[in-house]
């Protein structure tokens, strides 16, 4: 059988690498799925400027941990981004959007670096990436999904209860970094 | 060398350039970018595309064929979907020339690379042929079914697409450029 049998070694590797390493870590999950909540309780346009702007960010950060560019205090960054992102969520915060998109990036910037000096050699570099952004947003669009309960009476308190849970993993992850 | 394998379908050339297509991340992501960037922007630019990116693809893929050498790097490649899917991040509605002009640029060089790959790894212009026919293929049926989206989330959510892309092309062209 000759089908495919010369093509694109590790593709399948590549795409399946990419589209589990977001979701590797708690630390990491728990931040992306507070851009959706964030984005889903600051509602139009927010909703959807967060969840683009924090896979290009994040990006940008993978592109600099592959190539090797150095970035101080990267797990620092990722604690607090799920500490500040889930007090924002507690606190219903309502920046500008553009304060709120430069937060948003600022931190994926911090997860793109690990994610990308983290890299698995030898997978396909294509289909890596592919899957790395689509579960990034599959992420964020589970925090929106969650987050359209603040619509609701009762799921004002509950959505900003979520934001609570998030914001103590992010002071425990912050506690681990700094051990 | 980029794009250097080529699958072996079994059953011929044309489909060997067809699948080649459909398997190489690279090239699928460039037509789906062009795809929804012009379906954002309405039917004319839907219609327009349909003739315009095949023939820019056959063109490049022809110039590889007779000029192997001329195999374009990869990081060309990248910067092209990458700029197309940042495009339709933000949901630019290009002037004609434009538009014109970057179907040449990007859907040449990709056409060239197809090209390239095809004339040193055996199924010449047949495979070119059936190359083109899927981007023809997949340009006449992804804007087709984006025009007629009025609902503002339906085209925020090709947008995010578009940003999905260009996050694609930032990371691997860290990946090209990767330390150690």
């Amino acid at each position: 059988m000759t089908f495919l049998a010369h093509v694109e070694a590790g593709a399948a590797s590549g795409f399946l690498s990419g589209l589990s390493h977001p979701v590797s870590g708690l630390d990491h999950v728990i931040a992306m799925v507070a851009v959706g909540l964030w984005g889903a309780q600051l509602g139009k346009p927010a909703v959807w400027v967060l969840p683009v702007a924090f896979p290009i960010a994040m990006a940008l950060g993978g592109m600099m941990g592959l190539m090797g560019i150095p970035l101080p205090g990267v797990e620092v960054g990722i604690a607090a981004s799920a500490m500040v992102l889930g007090v924002m969520v507690v606190a219903a915060a309502r920046p500008p959007l553009w304060v709120a998109a430069v937060i948003v990036g600022l931190f994926a910037l911090f997860h793109g670096h690990a994610h990308g000096t983290e890299l698995p050699a030898g997978a396909n570099g294509t289909l890596y990436s592919i899957g790395f952004v689509i579960a990034t947003g599959l992420l964020h669009a589970v925090g929106i999904a969650i987050g359209l309960i603040h619509r609701y009476d009762w799921g004002r308190p509950t959505l900003r209860g979520a934001g609570a849970l998030v914001a103590a993993g992010g002071v425990f992850f912050l506690w681990q970094a700094l051990a | 060398m980029p794009l250097a394998h080529l699958v072996q379908t079994g059953f011929g050339g044309f489909y060997d350039g067809l699948a080649h297509w459909a398997l190489t991340p690279q090239d699928v992501l460039l037509v789906v970018a062009f795809a929804l960037l012009a379906g954002l922007a309405g039917k004319q630019r839907a219609r327009q595309l349909v003739l315009a990116l095949p023939s820019a693809w056959l063109l490049g893929g022809l110039l590889g064929l007779l000029v192997p050498s001329l195999m374009p790097p990869e990081l060309a490649t990248t910067l092209s979907f990458g700029l197309v899917g940042l495009l339709v991040a933000l949901d630019r509605r290009l002037p004609a020339a434009a538009f014109f002009a970057l179907i040449l640029a990007a859907a040449g060089l990709h056409g060239v690379a197809n090209g390239s790959t095809m004339a040193t790894t055996g199924p010449g212009w047949l495979g070119l042929v059936g190359a083109t026919l899927a981007v023809f293929i997949a340009v006449s049926l992804i804007p087709a079914l984006l025009v007629g989206l009025k609902k503002p989330a339906a085209r925020v959510a090709v947008r995010v697409g578009g940003s999905w892309i260009a996050a694609a092309s930032l990371l691997m062209i860290g990946w090209l450029f990767r330390a150690g």
